[in-house]
């Protein structure tokens, strides 16, 4: 079951469009990716999801219903631009925050502190945001968005500024919330940050959705049969079956990317290397997300 | 309803916390109180019982100079340089000098020696005294005495009373003018003051960032409003711990200090001819003046008293509020349409001008005449009616101007708050980009 329905939204500035008849589904407790390039158009439809703006045209369903105010109590927005009050104190940011969310005071306050245990921050609670570091900041606006338990949690380039102690301790947040059920969107043009974390996938570019499904499937379906050989020996292909791309010999070493031809199978190239060399890895070369959206830029602009 | 509840409180109370606001609250009354306090000491300072030493050669004034409690005379014998050795010798404050050839009919040659500059104070009042008694041996000289010339002294004041369809009542311009004014300068200041930290506190929120979380949370319009809102019960908390404050540290003052506050205009005006005359005059025109001093007084607190207090304040509480509404959220719209405060100028400019324009013209036009047609529409433009209506409402304003003007108030806040919720929910998520007039007329009729 599907927890957000994007359906045909457009969104069109004064100059120029945002997004143009974009739909697509986000499977309920899964971690999504929304990813494109700068002004591709993600921001746009994150700000309709959550209701900042709305869509010219288009519909927007959460958990089936379309999207109205009091959705937003169960969506929590981590801005790609995170600010806080800066003269306000971290325990009272929190609370004022959680309250806006609908949290009742005495709840907003147990989930502080249970969220300022997890993360070892109990001594920030009295100090004001502006005596703390750029990456505590983060972690005070990282409790702020998911402090109320939202079943869906919208992270705009969740990782920059975080070192990368602190970012691998958010990655466990975020697979813990999706474990207990929430369903997660990052949103980021460093495709390779997400890829990992990812179950499905939409890309964006220039107001269209380029491609969007499960990571897997749809890496199936961008593999090209390739494979990575490492080994000894002197390697010489000259089976029709396989297609030598790129080979280079070092000392006895071979390095050689090659492609299965004819429906062949990884075990036959397998089988009729083992005869010939002595293998020591052998590994499906699988494109990235990157490569993937790449291509299918290019393919989409030369159509 | 819940959530503008929630901005209202942490608008307020973040503001209401803040050092610079109880420096402000603490320190305003306290400035008051010195402003009372230090005149008033430092007239009991020069006040301290001055001598001056007297060489009267002349042999006129001999004994006729009566001391005063604060200015006594020590006259002296002898020649000038012997006279001036003695006074140097001396701490006091001046030597008075009376040539020999001194005539009551050319009254010339006195001279006043000291070593410090005499104070204007001092010399002022020892030429009163040799005037007076020059005064008294012409009058002695031409058969007449003085007390028969203050018998001959006409006083007058008018009791200005004002017909209505109610009955007579006293009035007094200066009195009705006061209320009027300090109404509509509370009024000015409170615009201009709380509505320039609506404006920082929407520009902090933008340059914060924070501005996508709130509204992701709430409406831009429950933002703005519980800001504009909050802010109010900041203005309003200030005003009254000063008043509060102001009545224990002056009721304080008056009681450790024993000085009276400082005179009204009317207190003034009859002490300063007590203090012109009132010393040298006798005994029963002493008691007219203090009765004509007393008669104004009275009269200006019967005038205050007759004043539509209630109306007053009614009038003063609606205009303070729908004034700071009006404008309120304009200063907000401007903080949203900006990145940062130096680029505030060209908006502030048309919201500034009609402030300014009602406050110059409540002090000038609508004060000499409050009935005029300039005072008129002035009150009944919701631009200017919070500071122009203040003015004229303690002189008398009909039912129907009063309405109108109120109405068209209410319409006139509601309308710029219109305005300026459009704009700020357009601006608010605008970086970056220099905006004009054309831009924001654009975003009026945005869909967001």
């Amino acid at each position: 079951m599907s927890i957000l329905k994007i359906d045909g939204v457009t969104k069109r500035y004064s100059n120029h469009t945002a997004l143009d008849n974009v739909s697509f589904e986000i499977p309920k407790g899964c971690i999504f990716g929304l990813l494109g390039p700068n002004g591709a158009g993600k921001t746009s439809l994150i700000r309709i999801i959550t209701q900042i703006t709305g869509a010219d045209s288009g519909e927007v369903y959460f958990k089936g219903e379309r999207l109205k105010p009091s959705h937003i109590k169960d969506i929590g927005y981590l801005p790609e631009e995170r600010g806080l009050y800066k003269k306000m104190k971290v325990g009272e940011q929190l609370l004022y925050l959680a309250q806006l969310k609908g949290l009742s005071k005495d709840e907003a306050k147990t989930r502080i502190k249970e969220w300022v245990d997890r993360f070892e921050i109990r001594e920030w609670l009295g100090k004001n945001i502006e005596d703390l570091s750029k990456g505590m900041q983060q972690k005070v606006q990282f409790i702020a968005t998911v402090m109320h338990e939202p079943s869906l949690i919208i992270l705009d380039e969740p990782f920059s500024g975080f070192d990368p102690i602190n970012a691998n301790l958010i990655k466990d947040e975020i697979l813990r919330l999706r474990d207990r059920g929430a369903t997660i969107i990052f949103s980021t043009h460093r495709m390779e940050s997400v890829e990992e974390l990812c179950d499905y996938i939409a890309l964006i570019n220039r107001a269209h959705k380029v491609l969007d499904g499960p990571v897997k499937e749809i890496k199936d379906a961008y593999k090209t049969d390739t494979f990575q050989i490492i080994g000894n020996g002197q390697l010489m292909i000259t089976s029709p079956d396989f297609e030598v791309l790129e080979q280079h010999d070092t000392h006895g070493v071979f390095r050689a990317n090659v492609k299965l031809l004819n429906e062949t199978k990884p075990n036959d190239l397998l089988a009729y290397l083992i005869k010939r060399v002595e293998v020591h890895s052998f590994v499906e070369l699988v494109p990235s997300i990157n490569d993937i959206f790449i291509r299918k830029v290019t393919e989409t602009h030369h159509a | 309803m819940h959530k503008i509840w929630l901005i209202i409180q942490r608008e307020y109370l973040t503001r209401v916390r803040k050092k610079s606001f109880i420096i402000m609250t603490l320190l305003t009354p306290l400035l008051l109180a010195a402003f009372m306090v230090i005149p008033a000491w430092l007239v009991t300072i020069s006040d301290s019982a001055e001598t001056v030493m007297v060489l009267d050669q002349s042999g006129l004034f001999a004994d006729k100079l009566e001391d005063k409690k604060d200015l006594k005379y020590l006259p002296l014998a002898g020649s000038l340089d012997q006279a001036k050795t003695v006074y140097r010798e001396t701490d006091n404050t001046a030597l008075l000098y009376i040539p020999k050839e001194f005539d009551i009919n050319k009254p010339e040659g006195v001279v006043i020696y000291s070593k410090k500059n005499t104070s204007l104070q001092t010399q002022v009042r020892l030429e009163n005294a040799l005037e007076k008694e020059i005064e008294n041996q012409r009058f002695v000289a031409s058969g007449m005495d003085r007390s028969t010339l203050e018998k001959m002294k006409a006083n007058i004041s008018l009791t200005a009373v004002s017909i209505s369809d109610e009955g007579e009542k006293d009035n007094n311009a200066v009195v009705t003018s006061i209320a009027g004014v300090a109404g509509a300068v509370i009024i000015y200041f409170f615009i201009f003051l709380y509505g320039v930290q609506i404006m920082r506190g929407v520009i902090e929120e933008k340059t914060n960032r924070i501005i996508e979380v709130m509204i992701s949370s709430v409406k831009p319009f429950q933002l703005m409003m519980g800001k504009v809102v909050g802010i109010a019960a900041v203005g309003l908390t200030q005003f009254l711990l000063w008043i509060v404050l102001s009545l224990i540290v002056v009721g304080g003052v008056q009681s450790a200090f024993g000085v009276k506050p400082p005179p009204t205009p009317i207190e003034q005006m009859a002490s300063g001819r007590d203090a012109a005359y009132g010393e040298e005059l006798d005994a029963e025109a002493q008691a007219q003046e203090d009765n004509k001093a007393a008669k104004m007084v009275s009269e200006g607190m019967t005038a205050f008293s007759n004043l539509p207090i209630a109306l007053i304040l009614g009038c003063f509480l609606f205009y303070f509020l729908g004034g700071y509404l009006l404008y309120g959220s304009l200063f907000g719209a401007i903080g949203a349409a900006v990145d940062n405060e130096t680029d505030t100028q060209q908006f502030m400019f048309p919201i500034t001008i009609p402030l300014i324009i009602s406050f110059i013209m409540s002090y000038t036009l609508v004060l000499k005449n409050p009935d005029g047609p300039v005072a008129f529409w002035m009150s009944i433009i919701p631009l200017t009616s919070p500071i122009v209506m203040m003015v004229r409402v303690p002189f008398g304003v009909p039912a129907w101007e009063l309405l109108l003007s109120m109405a068209l108030l209410v319409l006139g806040f509601i309308f710029t708050t219109w305005i300026a919720s459009r704009i700020y929910r357009v601006g608010i998520l605008m970086y970056g980009k220099k905006i004009n007039y054309k831009e924001l007329s654009k975003w009026l009729f945005y869909r967001v």
